[in-house]
């Protein structure tokens, strides 16, 4: 693959105990700058694959190399963005932002970090309650302020794992735009997590979707054809959006069980409805 | 509703005192003796050579317990002058107190000393953990005054014998709380630590330590309210200083109005410590 950022090669996993693995032979590659959603039913592993890509779990097998590099472990160069929101909830949303930008940077000056802590909490738009304790904030902003976290310490990769499950579908929708909005302007690349079919359609240039657990696989890579400055409010007004979303319902209806097993081919095939 | 709850709690209590006060004085009045025998002429005399006076012995006989004006009397007394030292067997009420808090404050600390960095250690390694935690089970119900004999023989030093007695005291409930708390501490936010690359020392200061702070003063309370307790009884034991000694000295002066102040004081600077604790607790929990 040309302008090839991460690869990952032959990954699998097996939790102690466990006949089958829950995942084996994931294969796949992402380049620079791109925005790839997971989509897979719950129990096929790819929380297990983000925690691998972020270093924080170790893979029964296989490789993953970032800019040439294998991961070893977790490191400064992939931000996470957790499922639950992860804030320290003892510290204000400026401390929380500030407690990750001084462990990238840490000679930087007090008045240094504050100035880098700003803009980031400026960028997810929470000037106003950059004071404030996470628990004075609704569930929404709690995780706008997790993004102005993992983007604030400028990750070569960006790793989400399923971070608007728990919120309401209007607000869900603000932090869709201002994380496209965000993505366009840093050209990060980024590895989400989502059950959300429209989610993935209107954030990522390729999907991935795996197949049933056990021994899961990343059965197809579905391109995502519409234009990159796709709009939320446009989007379902694109022929090409039914077909795309028709073609990820009926993996994951039908399909998706049918590939349990390892019965996915070994390499994921790609296509562009 | 006009008056709100906490005035409302506050005159009950009030009420409650002066009920209290009112029964006290009841039980204490003095009583007419009681009409005995008549002495003969020869009785009296024998008394009056005893240096006794049974005419105005029998004119009424107190109860011998204090009343509350001579309570009243003795505390007022004792918080006039609170700090003056007469020798070993009269000092005031604010120096013995003093000597008592010492005691406190330095086996305490020490138990702060020990048990929080040995508590960390126990929530962050199972192996450790279940290492200790035989030792930890035994030691604990332990009476603290049991270990007395013990310190007075290997530290040879009755002060410090009570010193050690608060340390031995107070390190159980801090070292498990500590512990406890430490081993708590959200899996999530050791991941955010963990992405982060946050350094051992600096996850410890400034993750963990926070977030297992409201646990770890919880334990810092606890272990108070058993040092207080605990110091009154060894310096009964060990004597020389300290409110537990007064109390002891009073009663084989058989002042009982100054047990009985002593103890209101031991109760009020107990309440104090308790507070203060209630205090740094709130100010370090958060809410999730």
């Amino acid at each position: 693959m040309p302008n090839e950022f991460l690869r990952i090669e032959a990954l699998a996993k097996t939790y102690p105990g466990a006949g089958e693995a829950v995942f084996d032979g994931v294969d796949f590659e992402m380049r620079r700058g791109e925005f790839v959603c997971i989509v897979g039913h719950s129990g096929c592993g790819k929380t297990t694959i983000l925690n691998v890509l972020a270093g924080l779990e170790q893979a029964s097998a296989g490789h993953v190399f970032m800019d040439g590099r294998e991961v070893a472990g977790p490191s400064l160069d992939r931000g996470v963005v957790f499922q639950g929101h992860a804030l320290m909830p003892w510290l204000s949303v400026r401390r929380n932002v500030a407690f990750a930008v001084r462990s990238r940077w840490p000679a930087w000056s007090a008045k240094q970090v504050d100035a880098h802590v700003e803009q980031f909490v400026r960028l997810v738009g929470l000037d106003h309650a950059i004071d404030k304790k996470p628990q004075a904030l609704s569930g929404g902003m709690m995780q706008r302020v997790g993004i102005a976290r993992a983007f604030a310490i400028q990750p070569k990769m960006l790793l989400l794992d399923e971070p608007f499950g728990a919120l309401d579908a209007l607000t869900r929708g603000t932090i869709q735009d201002e994380l496209l909005r965000i993505c366009a302007q840093t050209h990060q690349t980024v590895f989400m997590i989502t059950h959300d079919v429209d989610e993935a359609i209107l954030l990522a240039d390729r999907i991935l979707l795996m197949s049933n657990g056990p021994r899961a696989r990343v059965a197809e890579i579905v391109v995502n054809t519409m234009p990159r400055d796709r709009q939320r409010a446009t989007l379902h007004h694109d022929p090409a959006y039914y077909r795309i979303r028709n073609h990820l319902v009926d993996f994951l209806v039908s399909r998706s069980k049918d590939l349990s097993h390892g019965r996915a081919p070994a390499k994921p095939v790609e296509v562009s409805p | 509703m006009a008056v709100s709850l906490k005035l409302r709690a506050a005159l009950l209590s009030a009420l409650l005192l002066a009920v209290f006060v009112g029964a006290w004085q009841l039980a204490t009045r003095p009583v007419a003796a009681a009409a005995g025998p008549a002495l003969t002429p020869e009785q009296i005399e024998y008394q009056k050579m005893l240096g006794k006076d049974p005419g105005a012995a029998s004119a009424s006989t107190s109860s011998g317990f204090p009343t509350p004006a001579q309570f009243a009397a003795t505390a007022a007394g004792h918080l006039a002058r609170p700090f003056y030292d007469n020798g070993p067997n009269d000092k005031g009420i604010g120096l013995q107190l003093a000597y008592s808090l010492g005691r406190v404050g330095l086996g305490f600390g020490l138990a702060v000393l020990v048990a929080v960095p040995l508590g960390f250690l126990i929530g962050m390694s199972p192996l450790v953990h279940r290492a200790l935690d035989p030792f930890i089970q035994v030691l604990k119900p332990i009476s603290p005054l049991a270990w007395m004999p013990l310190a007075l023989y290997t530290i040879k030093d009755s002060s410090v014998s009570g010193i050690f007695v608060i340390f031995i005291c107070s390190v159980w409930p801090m070292l498990i709380n500590t512990a406890f708390g430490v081993s708590g501490v959200r899996r999530e936010w050791l991941n955010v630590a963990r992405t982060l690359e946050v350094k051992p020392q600096r996850l410890a200061f400034e993750v963990i330590l926070p977030a297992a702070a409201p646990t770890i003063l919880t334990g810092m309370r606890i272990s108070m309210g058993i040092a207080w307790l605990v110091i009154v009884a060894a310096e009964m034991l060990v004597g020389g200083t300290g409110i537990g000694y007064f109390v002891w000295n009073e009663w084989n002066n058989l002042s009982l109005t100054n047990v009985m102040f002593a103890i209101t004081v031991i109760g009020l600077v107990g309440m104090g410590l308790d507070q203060l604790f209630a205090r740094a607790q709130k100010a370090v929990t958060y809410a999730e």
